[in-house]
């Protein structure tokens, strides 16, 4: 189907099916029960589910496929922002040109970026998108360009936003929010089954189609002749100077296609919220991007959604658990044990998430090497070997 | 003229002087050996040949063209495949793989964007490397990951994507090295049968000189960087100069 084999054409409806059905896989638990908290089903994470996961898919491309470990994919992200509030600020709040600009500016700043810091390989490569990208931060930051041309480019630290005296030349009456062609980002329906409700975000609906559509573009670049190839550069760049192939145009090539992801995933941001701030720019982002497509698996197709999906789940849910929560939900142990667990909780809840997320991380690092897609395949081949063994043990019965 | 024309070639690391004057000429369709004892300077020459190294003065023209001051990858597409003494092949890639790599690279040249397309797809390039395979006996570790196979296997899946590519000239780094007699011996026979069956030159750097004998036409002997004789291989057995470069190795006195 569409071009794909079996086995992908499944894995793709894993993803049509469970980018869709979010709203109810996550809000599985009744609004009034105990567990309540843990229903990640609201717009602005589900949102952030779908954003990020384009966000890794690109980058996946890069560094899943040539091994080259970019870190400073933050700056193609929050250049996509800056390009999507400028489009909002100039025509109007439809979303449209914003997010084709984004794509872009994305793809241009890569070409540059990407032509510089590919002279070098490796840990050198690293070093140098990650400067390149703190540059950028540090430019969007102070708004050295603007001050430079004489007007605001991305307005310093308050950050981009719309204002009433913006030109936005296309406005007329068209509404005043993010929309696309008339549709609302904001809007959502919300449906209510007996104990359970679940929302339906437009904006999110929108982000989820994209991400559908970036995964259906990534399995097509992986299965084809120029995904070998970047396979090729990753294996053996020697054997490849010497089967007569160019790596340099290649991996240029995957590094403008992940700054492109990025972008578009930084004008979606600026789609669902308008407002673009440097610190999308700074390197905490790069690296998250790095930690989702590992956790997730590196050069795996669906990897990176999956790590992208636990990054933000666990940075949305585990950051809210506060201390009075925590407290009532141990409220059955005796006062003293209580006290202690909540001690240690607190330690990985709240503003301490990092610690969780970097215990999971070393788990996983330690343990699934091939990120949770090898966890899931080695589940799936345990049943498999389970239900081998109940095969041979019932054979001699029959 | 030969199809590979190396005249005067000089070149120094710092105080060392690797090659001085090397002249060589290899004839189209034979088989050309370089032999000499180690740090006779046939690996710089080898480097020279395929672009690693630039020669400080002197020429190395392939077919009338200079390969001079050009990437490895394009003198590869000019028709030079070369063949490493530890084999370099796409060891995390499939045998298949590996093999449509260098397909994809004869007919597509050094660069295309073919980003969207099935690979599975490009019947003619599938073929060519099915073909491949099966003519080197490896179309039964079709699936099998290179870094697995062994040391032989290796070897022969190197030669084999280097012949995918239709080179005119093929240059092979020791190819025996570290191998065991058997091995050795199979790589002798495929080297045969591949010089039989196509249009195509070869240059060998050797060591192993059962493996010289059994293969050149021609013979070029290297010591400290300068060709002290190129003869056919009988004449160079019992030459003087050769057995006091190797002082007596008794392989070449035999």
């Amino acid at each position: 189907m569409l071009g794909l084999d079996k086995k992908d054409t499944g894995l793709l409806l894993v993803v049509v099916v469970l980018a869709l059905f979010a709203p109810f896989i996550l809000n599985l638990f009744p609004t009034n029960s105990g567990m309540a908290f843990f229903n990640g089903g609201y717009p602005d994470l589900m949102q952030r589910f779908a954003i990020f996961g384009i966000f890794a898919i690109g980058f996946n491309i890069l560094f899943g496929l040539t091994g080259y470990l970019s870190f400073g994919h933050a700056a193609f992200l929050g250049v996509g922002s800056y390009a999507a509030v400028w489009m909002f600020k100039l025509l109007n709040f439809n979303i449209l040109p914003g997010l084709v600009l984004s794509v872009i500016a994305a793809g241009l700043l890569s070409v540059l970026i990407g032509y510089i810091s590919l002279r070098r390989s490796g840990i050198y490569f690293s070093i140098l998108t990650l400067a390149f990208a703190q540059m950028m931060y540090a430019i969007a930051y102070s708004d050295l360009l603007g001050r430079w041309l004489g007007t605001t480019i991305t307005n310093g630290e308050t950050g981009l936003q719309i204002y009433n005296d913006d030109p936005q030349i296309l406005l007329g009456n068209g509404p005043n929010v993010p929309h696309l062609f008339g549709l609302e980002m904001r809007s959502k329906v919300d449906l209510a089954l007996g104990p359970w409700n679940f929302t339906f975000p437009v904006g999110y609906y929108l982000c989820a189609i994209l991400l559908i559509l970036a995964f259906y573009l990534s399995i097509r670049i992986f299965r084809s002749p120029f995904g070998l190839m970047l396979r090729a550069i990753k294996s053996n760049q020697t054997r490849m100077m010497y089967t007569g192939l160019n790596a340099k145009p290649y991996t240029l090539a995957a590094f403008v296609i992940s700054g492109m992801y990025a972008g578009l995933a930084g004008g979606l941001l600026a789609a669902m919220d308008p407002l673009a701030g440097a610190e999308r720019m700074y390197w905490t982002e790069s690296g998250a991007v790095v930690i989702m497509t590992i956790l997730g698996g590196v050069g795996t197709l669906i990897g990176p959604i999956l790590g992208a999906g636990t990054i933000k789940y666990m940075e949305n849910i585990i950051s809210k658990m506060n201390e009075s929560l925590l407290d009532s939900w141990f409220a059955f142990l005796p006062d003293w044990l209580q006290h202690a667990v909540v001690w240690v909780a607190t330690w990985f809840t709240g503003e301490g998430w990092h610690m969780t997320q970097g215990l999971l991380f070393m788990l996983v690092i330690i343990f699934l090497p091939g990120g949770l897609v090898e966890g899931g395949q080695k589940l799936t081949g345990l049943f498999g070997r389970k239900r081998a063994q109940t095969q041979t043990k019932t054979e001699p019965a029959e | 003229m030969g199809i590979l024309e190396v005249k005067n070639v000089n070149k120094r690391f710092g105080g060392l002087k690797a090659l001085s004057e090397v002249n060589l000429s290899v004839e189209e369709n034979s088989v050309h050996a370089i032999i000499g004892p180690n740090g006779a300077g046939k690996s710089t020459l080898l480097n020279c040949l395929v672009g690693k190294l630039i020669p400080d003065t002197g020429s190395v023209m392939f077919d009338g063209q200079s390969v001079l001051g050009r990437n490895a990858y394009e003198i590869n597409q000019m028709g030079i495949s070369r063949v490493f003494q530890t084999p370099e092949i796409f060891g995390d890639l499939t045998v298949m793989e590996n093999m449509m790599i260098a397909c994809f690279a004869k007919r597509d040249g050094a660069f295309t964007l073919q980003a969207i397309g099935n690979m599975m797809k490009e019947k003619e390039v599938v073929d060519k490397a099915e073909h491949m395979l099966e003519s080197m006996n490896l179309a039964d570790k079709r699936e099998m990951h290179t870094a697995s196979m062994s040391r032989g296997d290796k070897r022969r899946m190197e030669i084999a994507m280097c012949l995918a590519q239709e080179p005119r000239l093929l240059l092979l780094d020791e190819p025996t090295a570290g191998m065991a007699r058997a091995d050795t011996n199979n790589t002798i026979d495929l080297l045969k049968k591949i010089k039989d069956e196509r249009d195509i030159t070869i240059a060998i750097i050797e060591h192993d000189m059962h493996v010289v004998f059994s293969l050149a036409e021609r013979i070029t002997v290297l010591a400290q960087g300068t060709p002290l004789v190129e003869d056919t291989p009988e004449n160079i057995k019992g030459h003087p100069k050769v057995r006091e470069a190797y002082l007596g190795e008794t392989q070449v006195a035999a």
